[in-house]
């Protein structure tokens, strides 16, 4: 389910998506909590799904709050 | 028979509708396992404990709700940070005032090779700050301190010993059993590195619900878990993973007592732990108002409604509390609990050691009518005795 036009965080814990997924709600910036694909982690956890163009938008609020994440992947 | 119920210090009771409809949801239209799997229900799941990460740490002044690791009770979040703080060769300083959920642990810590040292209290039965100061050694490591006690309801003076730690590079850890929910309670201003609370007392959530805060200043790698195993994350690795709420946090978690946890507390917030407090001040000197036309009974910790929460403690001479108890309950309905309370230590402190005392605790629902009717109990038990 690989598509161009969106990315995603992932994270360390459940605790960090669910935290970026309310912080981006209220900045009303849609995203998505979706299962971590496969050639992107080994892990079963969860991670954040975003479009492309907000990335300025969720990099500025990782910045603001020092949530630490594994890193920003195209999807 | 009117019942009161007067033993809040052991669990709220009752709790605000919201906390058994908030459970009810959870099991009747989330039910799956927080963040295990990934489809909607599991992180609707993982979204409800979040929910409850997220007011915990609000009521605190915490910012980020990452730092709320749960546990069972405070009991189980005691034993996860002295357990896992303090190594052999290390020093803890404590109170004489503490419950057998700090003094237990310790004991069993001191056997293999930590010292202990009990701080005195003055005359007028406060925590002696300067001798507590002269106890800090080369090998002190921690503070241990109950924020009130759970015999007395006495408050101590956790600023204070919060600077002290501080100046001294030691680590702070509360014990916040009697006052978490129904008494301002802030981490930072009290310069605390681990606050350990639980959900069911003033907090107003369901049994089974607790955990512990951690500060920036705790080095999580030199901080043991209690517990290892699956957290959902890093599935990988056999290693237990370094984050928080995590590193602590292994094993499928009480989800709906959690979803409990978070109305209880939301509820808190709602009513303005302020107000709570003013309430319990109100009902506090009402009820030692009372007591001082009982001129046998015997009250214990000084100390006016302002210094403790609303627990009052008592013995009446020649009544043994056993049987003050059961009167209390067979012939007037005032349900307590007599005796040690748990906390030998306290009751030597407090010169009440082996014979116990009466403990009447107060909650957010009780009105002044029903401290009326335990008062008038205690007149009839007492007219009985002479
Ligand atoms: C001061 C104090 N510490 C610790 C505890 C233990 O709490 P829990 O039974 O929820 O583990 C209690 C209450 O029982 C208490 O009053």
């Amino acid at each position: 389910m690989s598509d161009p036009n969106q990315s995603v965080v992932l994270v360390y814990s459940t605790s960090h998506a669910i935290r970026i997924e309310r912080l981006l709600k209220a900045d009303q910036t849609p995203c998505k909590l979706i299962p971590v694909p496969r050639h992107l982690s080994s892990d079963c956890g969860i991670c954040v799904r975003f479009a492309n163009e907000d990335r300025s938008t969720v990099e500025l609020l990782l910045e603001q709050t020092g949530i630490e994440v594994e890193g920003i992947k195209p999807m | 028979m009117k019942t009161v119920y007067l033993d809040h210090a052991a669990t709220s009771w009752p709790k605000p509708p919201e906390v058994s409809e908030a459970m009810v949801k959870f099991l009747e239209e989330v039910g799956a396992n927080p963040g295990r799997s990934a489809h909607r229900r599991s992180i609707e799941a993982a979204r409800v404990v979040y929910g409850a990460r997220e007011a915990v740490a609000e009521l605190f002044g915490v910012d980020d709700p990452a730092r709320v690791v749960f546990t069972l009770n405070l009991t189980e979040a005691l034993n996860l940070a002295l357990r896992g703080l303090l190594k052999p060769g290390d020093h803890v300083i404590t109170s004489g005032l503490e419950h057998n959920a700090v003094m237990r642990p310790l004991r069993a810590l001191e056997a293999s090779g930590v010292a202990v040292t009990l701080a005195p209290h003055t005359e007028e039965g406060d925590l002696d700050l300067a001798r507590l100061e002269k106890a800090i050694g080369p090998d002190t490591k921690l503070i241990v301190l109950n924020h009130a006690s759970n015999v007395s309801g006495v408050l101590q003076d956790l600023s204070g010993v919060g600077e002290i730690a501080r100046a001294h590079g030691l680590l702070f850890l509360v014990d916040s059993a009697q006052t978490a929910g129904c008494l301002p309670l802030e981490m930072t201003a009290n310069g605390i590195d681990l606050l350990a609370f639980t959900g069911h007392k003033s907090m107003m959530g369901p049994l089974g619900t607790g955990g512990l805060v951690i500060g920036p200043r705790v080095d999580l790698e030199r901080f043991e878990p209690l517990v290892r195993g699956g957290t959902g994350s890093r599935s990988e690795s056999e290693e237990q993973p370094v984050f928080l709420p995590d590193r602590y946090e292994s094993g499928t978690p009480n989800a709906v007592g959690l979803a409990g946890l978070e109305a209880g507390v939301r509820w808190v917030l709602r009513q303005k732990v302020e107000t709570i407090r003013q309430h319990g001040i109100d009902l506090t000197t009402r009820l030692l108002d009372g007591l001082r036309h009982v001129p046998e009974l015997v009250v214990l910790g000084g100390g006016e409604a302002m210094a403790r929460v609303p627990t009052v403690s008592w013995q009446l001479p020649g009544l043994l509390v056993s049987d003050a108890g059961w009167r209390l309950d067979e012939d007037h309905g005032v349900l307590c609990r007599v005796g040690l309370h748990c906390a030998p230590a306290a009751h030597r402190t407090l010169g009440t050691f082996p014979e116990g005392s009466v403990r009447w605790s107060m909650g957010p629902f009780l009105e002044p009518g029903d401290i009326d009717h335990a008062l008038a109990a205690i007149d009839t038990l007492a007219r009985k005795m002479r």
